[in-house]
């Protein structure tokens, strides 16, 4: 299925990454589609993280550009585009002593001003984020005691406080103990469904990636390898191709996504 | 965290932090009026508070508006920009130890002042202007070593700590090339002190506070808080991230260059203000007004403390807050290395 020509808000055109003078992707182009779960796949230092940074405009293209509604994203004013896209970074700081409550409201910044601090809508949707994360018990509690899945859904929830269409994640689930990564992506998955917002997030595992996507986009070497629905593209030849890995694609038996199964290298012994 | 509503209008506001700025406000106060009352002919407070509203002696008036007065006026801003320049610092490199007694500011402007006075045999206005071309001079040196596509905020410490040893070994220097006079005024110099301190003083820094506090106050206040948590966090949320930083790292350093062209560099006010004002606070964030009325608060005893304490010896006030200072950042460092911080 060819997504190019469905709406999209957020679309990189003719897209040159480098930091310095190394380059990661060389004439990219890459759409995700309005109302999607879109998920970035690959092997490391394939430039997924880096074309998350480039649609959260955190790096600058060398040449081509983001468009975010038809506007290039390097000339639009920081806190207009902090109004439509969101981005989960992969680390951020908790400040020192800061409390789930302070920190959830943190993402109300982009809707405040310098006499418009803390409206009762602030105060609403902080709560509602809260609620939707299933932190909001957790409201007076110091961050720095939380466990590492309660802080990323505390992230998460600064993230959605924020009220953006748009919202990018960069591998949340990294550093989390696996039942704390369903408890995510499982939050994701309900923040796209229910509250009908765009997601776009890197991921670190191809199965989880093929669950929860429904629009995947594979990587190697800074290029797009394949891109669609996850039940039409993962085969065991495109991961071969992505990963070097030779494997058995199965249906998940819970979901009937695509389930990739890597080949032992050494047989068991009969 | 409570609310002020108006209308469309709404402030926050920290009930605790508020109290804390009070009374550190009337600590500063207080003290003032025991430092406008002390030295060779003293004065009850009642007396000093009659005196500045205008009802005093004619000869308590000359000695309160000419000498005294002037001298806690500086105290009182020195210490309010140190502290203000201590919380923009530590809160820009997100580090406790991110002062511009450490990242080399107050060392430039050292080189500044012995430069003029070794080179030059300047006037004291010449040393004041020394000291904000040797501060700002090592700021740009800083930014633009320190600047890497971007600044980071642990690179900046390092390049810091860096030119501050070069500019250590520079001031040495200058001081050997120095006649006998020369050096002992630039010692005196070199310790801070507000011995001496006329409205001469404190107009410039005053000046320079009028400009850059709305700047730091009202204009990046909300995007530091934002930095605290990381430049892809403040991205996020829609900060001009490096705009505001090299906004906040300019004022900072001005702030501390022209404290220490009014009255020296007095040690560690910079470092530890910040420190204790949101000990006090326990409020997250930069807590910058507490950490200007706390640095206020800390000259201003500093110099009660120097003048009093010691006899008929009066210690300049970078004395006091010297031996405070390290005492504290010692136990700063022990602490913080419990708690697996550093």
């Amino acid at each position: 299925m060819d997504h190019r020509s469905d709406r999209a808000r957020l679309r990189g055109e003719g897209m040159t990454l480098a930091y310095d003078q190394r380059t990661i992707a060389r004439k990219l182009d890459v759409t995700v589609p309005d109302g999607s779960f879109t998920v970035i796949v690959g092997p490391n230092a394939c430039g997924k993280s880096t074309l998350l940074r480039a649609l959260s405009r955190m790096l600058r293209p060398k040449e081509g550009h983001v468009l975010l509604d038809g506007a290039d994203l390097s000339t639009m004013p920081a806190k207009q585009v902090a109004r439509t896209l969101g981005l989960l970074p992969q680390s951020s700081i908790a400040p020192d002593g800061i409390t789930v409550g302070d920190l959830v409201a943190r993402g109300r910044y982009p809707h405040q001003g310098l006499l418009r601090q803390w409206s009762r809508e602030d105060e609403r949707i902080v709560q509602e984020s809260m609620g939707s994360t299933g932190v909001a018990e957790l409201v007076d509690r110091f961050v720095d005691e939380l466990s590492g899945g309660q802080r990323q859904r505390v992230w998460i929830a600064m993230a959605i406080a924020q009220q953006t269409p748009l919202l990018l994640l960069d591998e949340p689930t990294t550093f989390l103990d696996i039942q704390h990564q369903v408890d995510v992506l499982d939050l994701c998955a309900d923040l796209h469904e229910q509250q009908g917002r765009t997601l776009v997030a890197v991921l670190h595992d191809l199965n989880q990636a093929a669950r929860y996507a429904t629009h995947l986009i594979a990587m190697r070497d800074g290029q797009i390898v394949a891109e669609g629905e996850p039940s039409g593209i993962v085969t065991a030849e495109l991961v071969e191709e992505v990963f070097g890995l030779r494997c058995q694609v199965i249906d998940d038996p819970e979901t009937g996504t695509p389930l990739v199964v890597p080949a032992a290298r050494r047989r068991a012994a009969v | 965290m409570s609310v002020v509503r108006y209308r469309q209008w709404s402030v926050h506001a920290h009930p605790r932090s508020l109290a804390v700025g009070l009374l550190l406000v009337l600590l500063a106060l207080g003290s003032s009026v025991l430092l406008v009352g002390s030295g060779e002919y003293p004065m009850s407070p009642a007396r000093v508070v009659e005196t500045l509203t205008g009802q005093g002696h004619p000869a308590d008036v000359f000695i309160v508006q000419e000498v005294r007065l002037p001298r806690v006026v500086t105290g009182l801003l020195v210490g309010a920009a140190l502290g203000l320049s201590g919380a923009v610092f530590q809160a820009l490199v997100r580090n406790p130890l991110g002062s511009p007694d450490i990242l080399g500011f107050t060392h430039g402007a050292s080189a500044g002042a012995i430069s003029v006075i070794v080179l030059f045999g300047g006037s004291s206005a010449a040393l004041a202007g020394g000291a904000v071309v040797g501060a700002a001079l090592t700021g740009v040196l800083v930014y633009l070593l320190a600047w890497r596509g971007g600044l980071h905020g642990n690179r900046l410490v390092l390049v810091g700590v860096g030119v501050a040893a070069i500019l250590t070994g520079v001031n040495g220097y200058l001081l050997t090339r120095a006649d006998i006079n020369e050096a002992g005024r630039a010692v005196l110099w070199l310790t801070g002190s507000l011995e001496g301190s006329g409205w001469g003083n404190a107009v410039p820094l005053l000046l320079a506070l009028c400009l850059l506090l709305p700047v730091v106050l009202l204009g990046c206040a909300r995007g530091l808080r934002a930095l605290e948590m990381g430049d892809d966090a403040a991205y996020s949320l829609g900060v001009p991230v490096e705009r505001v930083r090299l906004v906040l790292l300019v004022c900072a350093v001005l702030l501390t260059a022209f404290a220490a062209a009014a009255a020296g560099p007095i040690a560690f006010v910079a470092l530890t203000a910040p420190q204790l004002a949101r000990r006090l606070t326990r409020a997250p964030g930069p807590n910058l007004v507490p950490a200007l009325c706390m640095g206020a608060a800390l000259v201003v005893c500093a110099d009660l403390l120097a003048g009093r304490a010691f006899g008929d010896q009066p210690l300049p006030a970078g004395v006091v807050t010297g031996v405070l200072g390290g005492a504290y950042l010692v136990w700063l460092l022990a602490t913080q290395r419990r708690a697996g911080r550093i």
